[in-house]
């Protein structure tokens, strides 16, 4: 661990700061200590970073992970979840109650978090259920979650379908600060769907997933947050109807945040091919004028934070018929470039994509670092946004593979990654310290 | 060698090659037997079916191949085997084909990119019925020579249908207008971008088709309240006596089977003199042996 380190002449983007511009950025004792446009001069025993041509970031923080332990181990472990994180360029992770044994008390808060102690590479944030075993229909402890160190409860993976316990969760969290993170769906209106209801779905013969299953669930709950006064965040949005409401939401005041995923902004329903369970998620990928909309609400604010829902599976889940496969794709490794291909196409300006992956995640759950004013965590992130790599599975760090993306061109990538002043990731090696 | 997995992706000179070839494999037709002679089919099922496995089977024992006739019941799948695993255990013993029926739309699509050999989709869920398709269109070409500028009615299940989807494609192809008719609940989104016309109005349509297509009505799905009764589909989908009387002189009626008899369709219109569809039955093993004959060479 070096004490001192100077990144010398990058690009440095700090929206929070309102930075955009050649810097050095000067880090001592795990902290952001000085950031200037003139030449700082390298102080003793300081490691120096060349970073002309290439951006300083934040660290990247991720609202929506799934690190499958407890109890998915073979799929995912903080460790290998961590090492994921800091090659793909996060600094801090928020980490989902759907485990097996369910985050719903303060015992597994803390299993996880002591996971995190021994891996020591990123910042993990454990996220706690709203509901006991997730299963809608008594509160959890959320008291205890956030004593134990929860920054968040979700009942992730699954929606509270019971209205007036939601309310109540609203209203009970209001005692902790601690925003209700919410998977909208209507399980009604989404039974037995394996896609996006639209042409797609219907050329496939899959039984589809109206948008009306998220877009009714939005609604409901905005509706619950006014009355509440209480703190609402919406995960992986994904359809026109509810960036729409969530807009006119926040134009009202109202205390609600929302993150959308690299995939949901990159690919529509048409991505599922010939029947690809790479495709497959909850939500599912929807059609193009969603995706569009999505993209709008990245620029205008509507969307605060990209989150990657990182969620590992292993070959067996996936290499099955198309209604048997499980929801979800790896991210944390490809959430970059993805971000990145909008900021190339000119759809998304550079700042405004990093804002989406630091400054906009940390308002959202309230949490340190996502920029680096001095006496901020040192977490910071060099990226080099020309180079051009081809995503490859086989090269994850994450112990799963499932991604739609192998293969894929980018450009751009992340070639060092800091956490609290510590080098712990760079040439493509995460740089472990147990 | 080529899969047969949907009509979809093939062009009308291939499926008229197909269905030319199909002639040939009528009775009284030449001796077919030396084709597949010495090779084996393997007859896939997961899915109960009587017609299409049957017309599959009398297709291979027509071309001088064995069959090996699969059901889930008694194999390892009830062990809880993956359907990759199975497919690829029978690829092992030496098939030349796989025909396959399943009820998850996309299952021969998956098999497909794991065997060697052909696959041949003999219904996949609510996706793709092709064979169904072609000995429909098949029995169509024998009434009319041709399907262009003809006008064929699809009416009932949609939602659920893999016969309702192939015939969109198949019929297409062909030069037929085709159009859906059913209620907006059992209409799936977005057939209009696949090539149909959709209405729900079976009266205001019905005069103007060449062949009214019945589907069955998946009596299975009501308790999830697609429809209020049966009674009341009869009455607004039903083609009734009363209906046939207004349909085209010379309107051909059809049905994929197995049928709802007075649900979807009279007794009296399924036997009357307008249809054909034990002539698609008898038609469906000739067309089952030109599909093995050309996916296989």
């Amino acid at each position: 661990m070096s004490a001192t380190v100077l990144f010398r002449r990058g690009r440095v983007i700090d929206p929070r700061n309102g930075v955009d511009g050649v810097r050095d950025v000067l880090v001592r004792d795990g902290k952001v200590a000085e950031v200037s446009d003139t030449p700082l001069p390298v102080p003793p025993g300081a490691e120096v970073v060349e970073a002309a041509g290439r951006w300083v970031l934040p660290g990247f923080i991720d609202l929506h992970v799934h690190l499958r332990e407890p109890g998915e181990e073979g799929k995912e472990t903080v460790l290998t979840g961590c090492r994921a994180a800091v090659a793909g360029g996060f600094t801090a992770v928020v980490a989902m109650p759907n485990t097996k044994v369910v985050n719903d008390s303060g015992l597994v808060t803390e299993l996880v978090l002591s996971r995190a102690r021994a891996a020591n590479l990123c910042h993990v944030y454990p996220a706690g259920a709203i509901t006991k075993g997730l299963k809608g229909e008594e509160l959890a402890e959320t008291g205890e979650l956030v004593s134990s160190g929860c920054v968040a409860i979700t009942d992730d993976g699954r929606p509270v379908m019971n209205a007036a316990l939601m309310r109540r969760a609203l209203q009970y969290a209001t005692m902790f600060g601690v925003p209700v993170m919410v998977h909208e769906e209507d399980l009604t209106l989404s039974a037995g769907g394996a896609m996006h209801e639209g042409s797609v779905s219907t050329r496939l013969g899959l039984r589809g997933i109206p948008a009306s299953a998220e877009v009714a669930m939005v609604a409901r709950d905005l509706v619950l947050l006014e009355e509440t006064k209480g703190r609402l965040h919406i995960a992986h949005v994904s359809c026109e109807g509810s960036v729409r409401l969530i807009r006119e939401a926040k134009r009202r005041g109202l205390f609600v945040t929302a993150e959308a995923t690299p995939h949901h902004v990159i690919l529509d329903d048409r991505a599922v091919g010939d029947y690809d369970t790479h495709a497959k998620m909850a939500p599912p990928l929807r059609a193009d004028r969603d995706v569009e909309a999505l993209r709008e609400a990245l620029v205008d604010g509507t969307i605060d934070a990209i989150a990657t829902d990182h969620a590992p599976h292993g070959v067996l889940d996936k290499q099955v018929e198309f209604e048997k496969g499980i929801n979800g794709i790896v991210g944390l490794e490809t959430a970059l470039g993805l971000t990145l291909e909008l900021v190339h196409a000119g759809l998304l300006d550079a700042k405004r994509a990093v804002e989406l992956l630091t400054h906009g995640p940390a308002k959202a759950f309230g949490l340190p670092g996502g920029h680096l004013a001095p006496g901020a965590p040192a977490d910071i992130t060099v990226v080099d946004p020309l180079e051009e790599w081809t995503v490859d599975a086989h090269r994850f760090y994450s112990r799963s593979r499932n991604t739609p993306f192998h293969g894929r061109k980018q450009k751009g990538r992340v070639v060092q990654t800091w956490v609290s002043g510590r080098k712990v990731y760079a040439d493509g090696q995460v740089k472990e310290s147990r | 060698m080529r899969h047969l997995l949907g009509i979809e992706g093939w062009r009308r000179d291939e499926l008229e090659a197909v269905l030319d070839r199909a002639r040939a494999h009528l009775p009284g037709g030449p001796d077919t037997t030396h084709l597949l002679r010495g090779k084996v089919v393997a007859n896939l099922f997961f899915e109960d079916s009587t017609r299409t496995r049957t017309s599959f089977h009398m297709a291979a024992r027509g071309l001088g191949a064995g069959v090996l006739d699969w059901s889930p019941s008694g194999s390892s799948t009830s062990k809880g085997e993956t359907l990759l695993d199975t497919a690829r255990n029978i690829e092992a013993t030496g098939p030349v084909a796989i025909v396959m029926r399943h009820r998850s739309s996309g299952a021969p699509h998956l098999v497909a990119k794991h065997v060697r050999c052909v696959v041949i989709n003999a219904g996949d869920g609510t996706h793709e019925h092709p064979s169904q398709a072609l000995l429909d269109a098949f029995t169509l070409r024998q009434r009319w020579g041709s399907l262009d500028g003809r006008t064929v009615l699809i009416v009932g299940d949609i939602l659920h249908s893999r016969v309702a989807r192939s015939n969109l494609w198949c019929l297409k192809a062909l030069g037929a207008r085709v159009i859906v008719c059913g209620p907006p609940t059992l209409v799936p989104p977005g057939l209009e971008a696949l090539g149909a016309e959709v209405t729900h109005n079976l009266d205001a349509v019905l005069p103007q088709a060449d062949a009214v297509m019945c589907l069955r009505l998946q009596l299975e799905r009501m308790s999830e309240a697609f429809l209020p009764s049966t009674r009341e589909y009869s009455r607004l989908f039903g083609l009734t006596t009363a209906r046939e009387e207004r349909m085209k002189a010379g309107a051909l009626v059809m049905h994929p089977g197995p049928i709802n008899r007075g649900l979807e369709l009279a007794p009296a219109v399924a036997d009357g003199a307008r249809s054909v569809i034990l002539e698609q039955v008898s038609n469906g093993v000739a067309v089952r042996r030109a599909i093995l004959e050309v996916c296989t060479s």
